[in-house]
């Protein structure tokens, strides 16, 4: 069963139209992953999903509901829904712990002690225990990610959307974050990664789509998109990010 | 910052063995008599100027007479408890006031800020009466509330000139502090707010739990600052007659044609502000340093 469905979405800014007759597929426990050029619309249709922008025609269901109906519970929707962002995005006015547990508590109405309990055994599992009651700007860009991966895990979301978060991220730190990533594939958590790192991308991606100009215009397997790509454009693109030294 | 590990130990095994060269002991030493020449430097220019300020107004023709109306040590010790009674009624109101505003001045900035379309005739109100209130100078909020109100003859209505003199600084006060706020909640960047929404939060438990925190610490130091402009200001509605520090020097003070009474009020109002302005710049000074620390984050 399809735990998330997006059918032919179309979203514009003014007069601009940055996704066009989109659909997508994500079958439970598989990691689908975006990829293309920057402004061809990745994170935008990742933040359509988490209903942060409206979308202008289409569908979206998640569980076979539709969340892209007006009257939903948009609060309700985004319970169920994790999102990480390129930029982490950590409350810098609270502690690691405070970050990863606020949602849990106020949110899903967890016990405090539950909370925190759960947070340490996570925070411990990344490896990141020691910086439970440390504040984010004390942190590496790459400790700061993993926290708001944590964070974002931590009321156990149906799907979890991934915004390229390694990209401000420098090429040691990169890989920190993505091995996260790759243990909660293995865990069978459900994704959608907006991403530029083609290897990454190779390993853990069930589908990889490729987005030009707000369309999906070549989508397969990894080794059908990565390694065997058929439309010229996306040869090009592969070739450029290769020179890039990404792949 | 990225490979650190391998790093860190080479530079710890060689901070042990370091020794300064040659060349650093004389850059050491020119630092230092670079450093003793610019205190020499200060040292003189401050001597020159204040010096030539003390000589100015000492031999100034009407320096005398200045000393006595304005400087009677003696008849200042007398009237000091006078208006040290005035000014706890200036401390008391400000206190008051400052609770009063806080609240106010909140419920208008969220107002201001808030999308909810039931809210709109309330979002137009606050507007309109930051406006106004922005706009219109103390003084006279003061004589139109002390003077105005009491001529309504409304059963019931209070006519105390402290109470009036009170409300009309609440009111103005509001509309400053309502924009501080505003524009504190304005600054958080609207990725916390994603994140936030994102993580389930609502409307009002993100404003609660991720904005509003952030805004108050960013706004503090302004905020403090219109702590020290409001006590000085509370001084104001000794025009209606209130008896606080100022009314009480003026008393003294048209009673004997000696000034000094004037002197007492401001030297009592500055015991209590400049240390007010010295924290308050210590609070701005630290909050910058904490923003850079994070922008380089």
């Amino acid at each position: 069963m399809n735990v998330l469905e997006v059918n032919n979405v179309r979203k514009c800014f003014g007069s601009e139209v940055v996704l066009e007759d989109l659909s997508l597929s994500v079958p439970e426990h598989t990691a689908t992953v975006l990829i293309g050029a920057s402004g061809s619309g990745k994170s935008t249709l990742l933040r359509c999903i988490n209903l942060l922008d409206e979308i202008d025609d289409g569908s979206i269901h998640l569980d076979g509901e539709e969340i892209s109906d007006p009257h939903i519970d948009v609060d309700v929707v985004r319970r169920r829904l994790g999102m990480v962002f390129q930029s982490f995005n950590l409350f810098p006015h609270m502690t690691v712990l405070d970050n990863i547990t606020l949602s849990p508590i106020k949110v899903h109405g967890l016990e405090k002690d539950e909370a925190r309990h759960k947070a340490i055994e996570l925070l411990t599992r990344f490896g990141l225990a020691d910086k439970a009651n440390q504040f984010p700007d004390r942190l590496s860009g790459g400790q700061q990610q993993r926290v708001a991966i944590i964070r974002s895990i931590a009321v156990r979301p149906r799907v979890l959307l991934l915004d390229e978060v390694t990209s401000a991220l420098d090429p040691v730190l990169v890989n920190e974050v993505l091995s996260i990533v790759r243990d909660l594939k293995q865990d069978g958590m459900t994704m959608v990664l907006a991403t530029h790192e083609m290897g990454f991308a190779t390993q853990v991606a069930d589908e990889v789509c490729f987005l030009e100009s707000g369309r999906i215009v070549e989508r397969g397997s990894a080794t059908q998109v990565i390694s065997d790509p058929q439309l010229p454009q996306t040869k090009e693109f592969l070739k450029r990010v290769h020179e890039a030294g990404r792949l | 910052m990225n490979t650190n590990d391998g790093p860190i130990h080479a530079s710890v095994g060689r901070a042990l063995s370091w020794s300064p060269s040659q060349r650093e002991i004389e850059r050491i030493a020119q630092r230092k008599s670079l450093a003793r020449k610019r205190i020499a430097i200060a040292t003189l220019s401050s001597v020159v100027v204040l010096g030539a300020l003390v000589i100015a107004v000492v031999t100034s023709p009407g320096f005398t007479v200045v000393k006595e109306t304005f400087f009677d040590l003696s008849y200042g010790r007398k009237v000091l408890h006078l208006v040290a009674r005035g000014i706890l009624t200036n401390i008391m109101l400000t206190i008051i006031a400052s609770i009063a505003i806080g609240i106010i001045a909140m419920t208008l900035a969220l107002l201001r800020t808030s999308r909810s379309a039931a809210l709109t005739p309330f979002r137009i109100l606050a507007t309109v009466y930051v406006d106004i209130f922005r706009g219109v100078p103390l003084l006279l909020v003061i004589l139109l509330i002390g003077f105005g109100v009491p001529a309504l003859r409304i059963h019931g209505l209070t006519s105390s000139v402290l109470v009036l003199g009170t409300i009309a600084v609440v009111l103005t006060y509001s509309a400053y502090v309502a924009e501080v706020l505003r524009s504190g909640i304005l600054s958080v960047h609207p990725s916390q707010r994603a994140a936030a929404r994102s993580l389930g939060l609502s409307q009002s438990q993100t404003l609660r739990y991720v904005v509003l925190p952030q805004a108050v610490k960013r706004v503090i130091p302004p905020l403090l600052n219109d702590l020290v402009a409001l006590l000085k200001d509370t001084g104001l509605v000794s025009i209606l007659g209130v008896i606080d520090a100022v009314r009480a020097a003026q008393i003294e003070a048209s009673r004997t044609f000696n000034y000094t009474p004037y002197v007492v009020a401001s030297v009592l109002f500055l015991c209590i502000t400049i240390p007010l302005t010295r924290y308050t710049d210590r609070t701005l000074l630290r909050s910058i340093a904490r923003q850079n620390a994070q922008g380089a984050a």
